[in-house]
């Protein structure tokens, strides 16, 4: 048996290899967005395919983000699987009518004669010192979208893996890019890229007995974290990331609350219509007779995203999570 | 002493020499709509393209007619009239090839029943049942757009899709004045500059977006004016003279077809009726305005053209009428029947691999209606109904 020899890959390389495989395995596949060809995006994401698959299929769009999701819409009804680029969160705004209106709809409002197989890209979330507009979390308004599939990664494997998913789905999708962890590695290896759970599956990055930590993206590695420390305080919890917000994987997160009976969401986007309180419901309707204490939330604050040097108060960290946890001892407080 | 403090002495070096790339003046519009109808210019047009204009011109004015008395009858929800803009309407379809693309507006439905399209399924999003009532790949006719302006990038990117597969397709898209305030209409002439895209724009200016008029709009010297700073021709026609907006939309789908890229139409006409009928148009315009535009009726500019070059008599003016009549009559009558609606269909495409919360309401709907006609069977057999009450 040979060892394949593993080098430490970064997320961004990852999601960068999973275009490049799916532009080689299907000639359909287009890259689009505002720096994607000779720059190879911000990010650098999309480094070297505009010079491996040329302009065509890799292309620098004018900048202007409703003009690039709604020609790429045009370019889904005639049979191409553009993936978009929106560079940062709050950019996608001006692409929110095409998103809402006709990438989630046309498939329903064409009673299935049109789909429209596109992914859009948009790096998010906060953590890297962006300036204003650079740092939203706005995976509500998408999960609030019937139509759409919302996915995060929070592993280089993973950004490899949901991103061939993604292109590959009849369905669009919204695939969420945690910008903190861009730079991230895990050992990896981009020759024999692994295979992951399908799109809508939640996976348990951690076993334990006492909790849950429900997460996804740019918060797992800081459970994962306070999930360590939290074991001083005699604590042993489990972390679920969720990997899909739509479609929403009920069976994963219920069955590990119902081992644990406690449960808390943790994510960095604000807490009030966020993402939190839909999970939070769910586990309560499906867990309720399980629970030993009120599902709780651990969020970000519910302001605009604050200046980058204020912005570790903002963001959820292992403490709060710590905190969190600590309330879970429903009984005591009562 | 740095540079900056230097006032009077610093002389910044000039930037390298910058040129516009193009001379605006190939771009820019006619100075007045381009008219054919009444004009030397018409003897050159196919006797059999006029008779054929003019036949879909009745009909057409026949199915505003018929449409605007099925929402009287509550049958239709809503009806947006393209009366008085018909020219523009029939042009845009019979203009294009059968592997070409129209992009309509929700008051476009004249120019995809033109094209072939049933006039029933044309009608469901406004009669309520359906979004879209046909394939959009089988008449080559994207769903019925509602918000303003946002099937203009689709068009873009449907060509520009067509162009890089190698196909010989033109997208037409069509906007109204209103639409062209919008930041996609922008993005989208745009964007088919830049790429050239194999794309014609076609605004019908009626003169309001609901109740706003053009002047309160825009402030260009005319709409197809804005052609010049996307840096693609800009074309003014008579949006009332079939013939006139038949062969400019040719030729601007002929210079797109060539590679040359896209066009920019306005087509200045007049919305005879309200904006909708649920508009009351008599708050903003008065009737002189109104019966002014009537002199200048698409139907009677064509008519008359026809009847003068003796290429249409009465006998013939007739004819058309009641080939009109039998369609209105027949969409008369399919209307009238209530449409059958699987509720089971609101679950059906919203995803290719439905959500598990999707899934779960699919579920609890199914046993709600089934719970529902277990109900009207006990109703119909038992003189009782469930809760015991006699009737």
């Amino acid at each position: 048996m040979t060892t394949v020899a593993v080098k430490p890959a970064t997320m961004a390389q990852a999601l960068g290899r999973a275009l490049r495989d799916a532009m080689a395995d299907d000639p359909a596949v287009h890259v689009m967005g505002e720096d994607v060809g000779a720059l190879g995006g911000v990010f650098r994401v999309t480094d070297g395919l505009a010079k491996e698959f040329g302009e065509d299929r890799v292309t620098d769009t004018p900048l202007a983000e409703a003009g690039i999701l709604g020609t790429a819409v045009g370019m889904a009804m005639y049979g191409l699987r553009p993936v978009v680029e929106m560079q940062f969160d709050a950019f996608a705004y001006p692409a929110f009518e095409q998103l809402i209106s006709h990438v989630a709809k046309m498939r329903n409002r064409t009673r299935g004669a049109m789909p429209l197989p596109l992914t859009v890209r948009v790096p998010y979330g906060g953590g890297i010192g962006g300036v204003e507009h650079h740092s939203d979390s706005s995976e509500a308004y998408y999960m609030a979208t019937p139509g759409l599939h919302v996915v995060t990664p929070a592993t280089v494997a993973d950004a490899y893996g949901l991103l061939r998913e993604a292109i590959a789905s009849d369905d669009p999708v919204v695939f969420l890019e945690p910008k903190r962890l861009y730079w991230s590695k895990d050992s990896w290896n981009p020759d024999e890229p692994r295979s992951v759970e399908p799109i809508g599956r939640a996976v348990v990055r951690r076993q334990g007995r006492s909790a849950t930590l429900i997460t996804y993206g740019p918060s797992v590695p800081v459970c994962l974290e306070a999930a360590d420390a939290a074991r001083a305080e005699g604590w042993d919890l489990e972390v679920v990331d969720l990997r899909s917000l739509v479609p929403f994987d009920d069976e994963t997160v219920s069955a590990s609350v119902r081992r644990t009976g406690r449960a808390v969401v943790v994510h960095e986007s604000s807490g009030y219509g966020g993402p939190g309180g839909e999970i939070a419901a769910r586990v309560t309707e499906r867990c309720f007779h399980h629970l030993e204490a009120p599902v709780l939330r651990v969020a970000g604050f519910d302001i605009p995203y604050p200046p980058p040097m204020l912005e570790r108060h903002h963001l959820p960290g292992v403490d709060r999570i710590l905190d969190a946890v600590a309330r879970l001892q429903w009984e005591a407080q009562s | 002493m740095t540079v900056m403090e230097q006032r009077g002495a610093y002389r910044p070096t000039p930037p390298p020499a910058w040129q516009p790339r193009t001379d605006p003046a190939p771009l820019l519009p006619d100075a007045l709509p381009h008219r054919v109808l009444g004009t030397r210019a018409a003897e050159r047009v196919d006797p059999e393209l006029l008779r054929r204009l003019y036949a879909e011109l009745v009909r057409g004015r026949r199915y505003n007619a018929q449409a605007t008395a099925l929402t009287k009858q509550g049958r239709l929800a809503v009806y947006p009239s393209s009366t008085g803009q018909e020219a523009c309407e029939v042009a845009a379809a019979l203009v294009l090839e059968e592997r070409d693309w129209l992009f309509p507006s929700y008051r476009d439905t004249l120019a995809a029943v033109a094209r072939g399209l049933d006039p029933v399924e044309a009608l469901t999003l406004l009669r309520g049942d359906r979004h879209t009532g046909y394939d959009p790949y089988e008449h080559r006719i994207a769903p019925l757009c509602t918000p303003l302006a946002t099937q203009l990038p689709h068009a873009v990117g449907l060509a520009h899709a067509a162009r890089l597969k190698g196909d010989d397709v033109v997208a037409l898209a069509l906007v109204g004045d209103g639409g062209t305030s919008e930041g996609d209409f922008h993005e989208a002439l745009n964007f088919a500059a830049v790429w050239q895209a194999p794309v014609v724009f076609l605004v019908q200016n009626n003169g309001f977006a609901i109740s706003v008029p053009l002047a309160k709009q825009t402030a260009a010297p005319s709409l197809a004016h804005k052609a010049v700073g996307y840096g693609m021709p800009g074309r003014l026609v008579d949006g009332n003279d079939a013939a006139a907006v038949h062969e400019v939309l040719g030729e601007a789908i002929a210079h797109a077809r060539a590679g040359l890229g896209p066009t920019l139409v306005e087509a200045v006409t007049y919305r005879m009726e309200a904006h909708t009928n649920a508009d009351d148009d008599k708050r903003y315009r008065d009737d002189a305005e109104v019966e002014a535009w009537r002199a200048h009726d698409p139907i009677a500019l064509l008519e008359r053209e026809l009847t003068e070059r003796g290429l249409l008599d009465e006998d013939g003016i007739r004819a058309v009428r009641e080939d009109a009549d039998v369609m209105a009559a027949d969409l008369r009558e399919r209307m009238n029947q209530d449409p059958v609606l699987d509720p089971m269909d609101l679950f059906a495409h919203v995803y290719a691999r439905p959500t598990t919360h999707l899934l779960e309401q699919e579920a609890q709907l199914r046993a709600e209606l089934d719970a529902e006609a277990r109900h009207h069977e006990y109703d119909e057999n038992d003189e009782h109904d469930p809760e015991g009450n006699t009737r």
